[in-house]
Formats: C-alpha cells, sequence, structure tokens
C-alpha cells in the first residue's frame, strides 16, 4: 500500500509537467489546427527565462575587502549582489533565493510575446498547408531556439535551485499513518503539483467562465460561423496561442529546480507530450490532462522492482506502448471527439 | 539500356560519373590555398555522403512517394549498424555478411513496425513510428544490453570468437581482403587527391540503390505509391487495397536505412544507440525536404548538403572569421565576426534550422524545385524573344508533401 502511494506522488509532478505540455498543445490545436512542433521549446524557454532572472538577480560589483584575507595574505575580493546592496543583505538574498518562483512574474510576458511573435510571424502562413509542413516548419523552429539558447547559455544543464523553505522533503507517511521515511516526498515537487493544478483549473475556467473564453470555444466548434457572427476570431486565436505558450513556459519556469535545465530539455518532453495529446485525444482539453497524470503515474508505476524484475525494461517503453496501443484500438484517444483526425 | 529510357540512361550515366568521380571534383582548391578548408575530398566526409546519400534515397521512396512521414527510420539505421557488428564478433571482419544481414533483419523489422503504424495515416503514422523507434533507442539502451552493449556502443573485443578469421585476415574491416579504410593518395601538382576503397565501396552500392530507386520511380509500383500520396480515398474506392503497397514501400525503405547503418559500422567497426535516437530520424527527414521530396536526386543533394555543411561550417572559426573579414576596418569587423558566430562553428546547426525552415515556408520542392525554378526563369528569358507561350496544357502539379 505505502508503496503504491509512493509510487503515485512520485509519478504526479512528472505527470504535471506532461499535462501542462500536452494542454498548451492542445490548445494550439483545438484553435487554430496546427500541429506545434516548437512546443518543447517553449517549454525549454520557460526554464530559461528562471534562469535568466536568476543571473539578473545574482549580478554582483566586485569590492576588496580589506579587513578579510585570504590565505596569500592579500586583501580578499568579495563578491556582492546589487540586489543585496539596496535591499540589504536579509531583503536581497531573500530574493535572490525565491528567484524561480519570482521568474513566473518575468515569464509570463516574455513567453506571451513570444507566442505571438511565432503565431504572427510564422503559424500564421501555416494553416492551410498539410499537417506535414506545419510539423516541418515547427520542428525547424524548434531546432533554431535551441541552438540560440545553447548559444547563450551553453550546453551544460545549469543548477538552478529552489528557495531554502521548499529543500528537503516532506514526510507524507507520518500523517496517513505509517511509519516515518516510509513515504517522503520532496517539498517542491508538491509545490510543483500544486502550480500545475492551479494552472490547468485557470485555463478550464478562463475558457469555462468568460466572455472571450466561451467565444474561443464556439471557435473552436465552428469557426466559420463565429467569424460570420462578426467576431474577430483570428485576433481571439492568436490571444490563445499566447496563452498556450505561457502554460507551456510557466510549466518550464517550475520545473528548472526538478531537473536543471539544458537546450535539448524541450526536445525530450516535446516527443513525450505528442504522445499525451494523441493518448487524450486530439483537441480534447481535459483529455490532455487526463493522459497526461495518467502517463505520469503509469510511468513510475513500471519503474517500481518487482514489475521491472516481471517485465524487465517495461519502464523504459511504457508510454509509447500504451500510445500505440491507444492509437490502433481507439484512433481518437481516450476523450476525443469522434470524427477529430480520426483516420 | 538496364530498362531504362534514353533520358533515364542518361541521367544515370551523369550521376554514375559524378559518384565516381567525386574524389576529384570536391578537390577543387589546392592545398596551399587558404580555400583548401572548403575541400570535401576527405575519405569520412566522402563515405558520409554515399552512405547518407543511400539513406535519402530509401527514405524517399516512402516520404517522396507515398506521402507517408515516417519519424522513426533511425530504428533501421541502428539495427543495421549492430547487425554488421554482430558478423564481425562472430565471423571476421569481412563486411559482406554483415550487410547481407543487416538488411535482412531491418527488413523483418520493417515489416513488423510498418504492418502496426500503416494501420494510421497523417500525423498518426508519423507518431506511431516514433513511438517505435523511441522504443527500439530506449531498450537498446537498456535491457538489451547483452545485444547493444548499453552506452558503451558494440564494438569488436579481443575475447569474440570470430571463427571464419584466418592467420592473415586484416584485422580492420574488408571485403574479401579489400581494406576499407586503405587509400591511395594522388599529387598532381600542389592538389592532392584521395582514392579511398571504402569510399569507392560505398559509392558502388550508392549507384546500386540509386539505380534501384529509379527503377521504382519508373515502376507501375511507383506509380501505385503516387495514387496513394494523391489521393488515397479514391484508390480504395476503386476498390484497391493500398495497404500491401505502402507496406512494400515501407519495407523498402527500411531495408534502405538498415543498408546505410550496415555501411556506417563497415566504414568504421562500432555501433551505438544514439544512432536510433529520434534526432538521427529527423535529420534524414530535413535532408530529403532540404534536397526535394519525391524527386530522384533531391535527397542525394540534401544529403549531400547537409553533411558538408556539417563538417565544413563548423570548422569555421575565430582565426578563419579574421583572416577573412581582416581587410575591414575594425570596428566593421568584429559586428561581423560577432554576427557570423551565431551561423558557423559549434552553432551551425542554428543555420541548419534557419534553412530548413525557409525551404519548406518558401520551397515546399527543395533545392531541386530551386534549381527547376531558376532553369525555368533562364528558359522565359530566352522564349520572350521569340514566344510567349508554349501552348501546350500544363497539367497541375501535385504537391510535395501529402497530408
Amino acid at each position: 500500500m505505502d508503496a503504491i502511494l509512493l509510487q503515485i506522488l512520485n509519478g504526479l509532478d512528472k505527470g504535471s509537467a506532461y499535462a501542462l505540455i500536452a494542454l498548451g498543445l492542445t490548445l494550439i490545436f483545438g484553435t487554430l489546427g496546427v500541429v506545434n512542433f516548437a512546443h518543447g521549446a517553449l517549454f525549454m524557454i520557460g526554464a530559461f527565462c528562471a534562469v535568466t532572472v536568476q543571473r539578473i538577480l545574482s549580478l554582483s560589483f566586485v569590492t576588496v575587502d580589506e579587513t578579510q584575507k585570504d590565505f596569500l595574505g592579500n586583501a580578499l575580493k568579495v563578491k556582492t549582489p546589487y540586489v543585496e546592496s539596496w535591499f540589504g543583505p536579509e531583503t536581497g538574498g531573500m530574493i535572490i533565493e525565491w528567484s524561480v518562483p519570482l521568474a513566473i512574474i518575468f515569464a509570463i510576458p516574455v513567453m506571451v510575446a513570444v507566442g505571438f511573435a511565432m503565431e504572427r510571424g510564422l503559424i500564421k502562413y501555416f494553416y492551410k498547408r498539410p499537417h506535414a509542413d506545419q510539423i516541418l516548419v515547427t520542428f525547424g523552429l524548434a531546432i533554431v531556439l535551441q541552438e540560440l539558447v545553447k548559444y547563450f547559455f551553453g550546453a551544460n544543464p545549469i543548477q538552478t535551485g529552489a528557495p531554502d523553505v521548499f529543500k528537503g522533503s516532506f514526510d507524507f507517511g507520518v500523517m496517513l499513518g505509517f511509519n516515518a521515511n516510509e513515504i517522503i516526498y520532496p517539498y517542491w515537487r508538491m509545490v510543483y503539483f500544486l502550480f500545475s493544478g492551479i494552472i490547468i483549473s485557470g485555463v478550464f475556467a478562463f475558457l469555462q467562465f468568460t466572455t472571450f473564453g466561451m467565444v474561443v470555444r464556439a471557435g473552436m466548434a465552428d469557426r466559420e460561423t463565429v467569424g460570420l457572427l462578426g467576431i474577430n476570431i483570428d485576433r481571439r486565436f492568436t490571444i490563445m496561442f499566447g496563452v498556450a505558450a505561457a502554460v507551456a513556459g510557466l510549466a518550464g519556469v517550475m520545473y528548472a529546480p526538478i531537473n536543471a535545465p539544458n537546450y535539448h530539455m524541450g526536445m525530450d518532453f516535446l516527443v513525450l507530450s505528442f504522445v499525451v495529446v494523441v493518448v487524450g485525444g486530439m483537441g480534447s482539453l481535459p483529455g490532455a490532462v487526463l493522459a497526461g497524470f495518467m502517463l505520469g503515474i503509469l510511468e513510475s508505476f513500471s519503474s517500481m522492482n518487482w514489475i521491472k524484475d516481471l517485465l524487465p525494461g517495461i519502464d523504459q517503453i511504457i508510454i509509447y506502448l500504451v500510445a500505440i496501443v491507444i492509437l490502433l484500438a481507439r484512433p481518437r484517444g481516450l476523450m476525443g471527439r469522434k470524427g477529430v483526425m480520426e483516420d | 539500356m538496364l530498362g531504362l529510357n534514353n533520358k533515364d540512361t542518361r541521367f544515370l550515366l551523369i550521376v554514375v560519373f559524378l559518384t565516381l568521380a567525386t574524389p576529384i571534383l570536391l578537390q577543387p582548391f589546392p592545398e596551399s590555398s587558404g580555400m583548401a578548408q572548403f575541400n570535401a575530398g576527405y575519405p569520412d566526409l566522402m563515405q558520409r555522403f554515399a552512405i547518407f546519400g543511400i539513406f535519402a534515397i530509401g527514405f524517399n521512396i516512402l516520404f517522396g512517394l507515398t506521402g507517408y512521414l515516417s519519424f522513426g527510420h533511425a530504428a533501421f539505421l541502428g539495427v543495421g549498424s549492430y547487425s554488421v557488428v554482430w558478423m564481425y564478433k562472430l565471423l571476421d571482419y569481412n563486411v559482406l555478411p554483415g550487410l547481407v544481414l543487416a538488411i535482412i533483419t531491418s527488413g523483418l523489422f520493417a515489416l513488423l513496425i510498418g504492418f502496426i503504424s500503416l494501420r494510421r495515416s497523417g500525423i498518426y503514422f508519423s507518431i506511431l513510428t516514433l513511438a517505435f523507434a523511441q522504443m527500439s533507442f530506449n531498450l537498446a539502451y537498456s535491457v538489451l544490453t547483452p545485444l547493444t552493449n548499453g552506452e558503451t556502443g558494440l564494438q569488436v573485443y579481443g575475447n569474440d570468437p570470430q571463427y571464419l578469421i584466418g592467420e592473415n585476415s586484416p584485422t580492420s574491416p574488408h571485403l574479401f581482403g579489400l581494406v576499407m579504410n586503405e587509400s591511395a593518395k594522388v599529387n598532381i601538382g600542389d592538389w592532392q587527391f584521395t582514392f579511398n576503397n571504402g569510399y569507392y565501396f560505398c559509392a558502388v552500392i550508392a549507384i546500386l540503390a540509386f539505380y534501384m530507386s529509379l527503377r521504382i520511380f519508373r515502376s507501375p509500383f511507383g506509380l501505385m505509391l503516387r495514387a496513394v500520396k494523391s489521393n488515397q480515398q479514391r484508390l480504395n474506392y476503386t476498390g484497391l487495397n493500398s495497404r500491401p503497397y505502402t507496406l512494400a514501400a515501407f519495407v523498402i525503405s527500411g531495408m534502405y536505412a538498415g543498408l546505410a547503418g550496415g555501411l556506417l559500422a563497415a566504414m568504421d567497426p562500432l555501433a551505438g544507440a544514439e544512432r536510433m535516437q529520434w534526432t538521427a530520424s529527423g535529420e534524414v527527414v530535413l535532408m530529403t525536404i532540404l534536397g526535394g521530396a519525391g524527386t530522384l536526386m533531391g535527397p542525394v543533394l540534401g544529403a549531400g548538403f547537409i553533411k558538408y555543411f556539417e563538417n565544413i561550417f563548423s570548422k569555421i572559426n575565430d582565426t578563419v572569421l579574421h583572416g577573412w573579414f581582416g581587410w575591414l576596418p575594425d570596428g566593421v569587423e568584429d559586428v561581423i565576426i560577432f554576427i557570423s558566430h551565431f551561423f558557423v562553428g559549434k552553432s551551425w546547426h542554428l543555420t541548419l534550422g534557419l534553412l530548413f525552415m525557409m525551404v519548406v515556408i518558401f520551397l515546399p520542392g527543395g533545392l531541386v524545385e530551386g534549381g527547376q525554378r531558376i532553369a525555368a526563369m533562364l528558359r522565359r528569358d530566352r522564349a520572350k524573344t521569340d514566344d510567349g507561350d508554349d501552348g501546350e496544357h500544363h497539367p497541375k502539379t501535385t504537391p510535395h508533401v501529402a497530408e
């Protein structure tokens, strides 16, 4: 029992990342009908937003401190971040420590701008082209974005720490009456899960309860009719592209402390999140979220030792295996609408 | 000749000539000149031209003719490499048994994957093939380590049986004694030409592969594949089952990929799982689209283009750039060099990505279409002087990338 609970918990954080990326992918596919292979790159840009904010906040100037000597007897050079000198070491240190959550504020406008630029500058010209063309051009774009990030940040993963409060783990088992240290769960992963829950419900609430969201949903169902009613549906869809980019970006920002960002993390996630979208059903938002969590948990279950002994290597391929079975048995996915891309 | 009409025979002969003369044609600059770094006539690179040419030709038979975009062809490349290295380990360094095994195993593997994946089309097909390739890659890295030697990569060790190896057998890949990495060097004036056994072996196989694909393009079978691309539904309504045809195309292109992978291991007796990763599948897609999907010569051009720039562009460093722009005023020089940094050296992939996007946006037919457009423009200029319209009926060409 405790082992099962632990695996469910372990699957949640990865599942959250899958669900967030897949949600963005589905938003883009559902509104614009575009298969966006550059979505993983947006996730990566988000993670590098966190890196950038951390670097900006810890920009420092060097002072020579005469009171301290290094081992050769020379005066020690002390690096002081500007933030610390402005706000005092207490507050300044706090700000630097909290750079990842602060990066959210920075990432939202950046990601929305990137999304707008992508949609207006490139994707717009590909609405009428075949899906294969869309895949190819966004694949090219993903390479370009990836290389740009590599150029500025180098090829190595960059450690980006979470605030100290969230370091360490939470003993989940004690709360439920198990022995201590049986079910422990890192705080930051819990934060990630809660965060993704907020984002996902935010997107759904936005679509469900606002007039804007209502129009967008109507446009997803029948774009032409909404256009004939005198609504500029293209503009709303562009905004939705920005929202989808922001969702992917925020998923990336918060993921930075879990896995040190590197330039190809987007591609690694992209392949899996496409699988997630297909399993959930192309164009179905709840499907994408459900499939994301389901596959994340399934992946962590299959890495349990006794399952691995039974079926060696299953943890490496389980997601693909599920995708293949679903695609063959039920091509519209778990919750896909009938007739959407069903061939 | 060889079952081809005159035009195709001429085409084939040109290809044969170009392939055989590659060591000379790619060495246009004298050794001592500043341009020598643009020479591509060294064995390693020429072998890659031929091998990836084969890979792309095979991919084009599937993608160019039927329009099915596979994102998993690297799996067959890896299977081919592993087969060849296993034959080294079990028999001896002769490449022939390995290559035969590579074609057979990759063919069988393609039959299995194709049988399942071809139940779906469009993006679902792409994702299915991608899923299979990633599965093979992950398994090769982890559970299949006894077969693939995991992260280290498969190679020949001293304690391998090598049942057929004789006293005087070469200890590197060879074809009945013809050692692959030996080459003859000829110096003419300031030029140095390298004629490498391995390259010529690959070149002969590439020519055969090209000839096969030419025959497929011109055959009724090829016509059927084109019909699948232009309108599969209509084909089904006429009472034809298109799946055997697409499956055959898939298996053939898988065998081409296996052969290419085998040749990679025949040139350098190593096989690693990273050859199966999806980036490798992406590379062959890039090559085919860049050159021109659905054309005979396009994929080969694309493969050559990408491999050339991969090797040459990535070698351009600061010293070279300073040498080029040294005549400019200092400030301008620094700016230009700063900008070029984005595109050359380590970040040449950026150039590739941009170029690829340009091609998909503006030239869906790839480099071949670009060439044709330029040729047509020149011809139109000439035609304008005597007659504008040629009075013939031109049907609309089918799109190069199918849905």
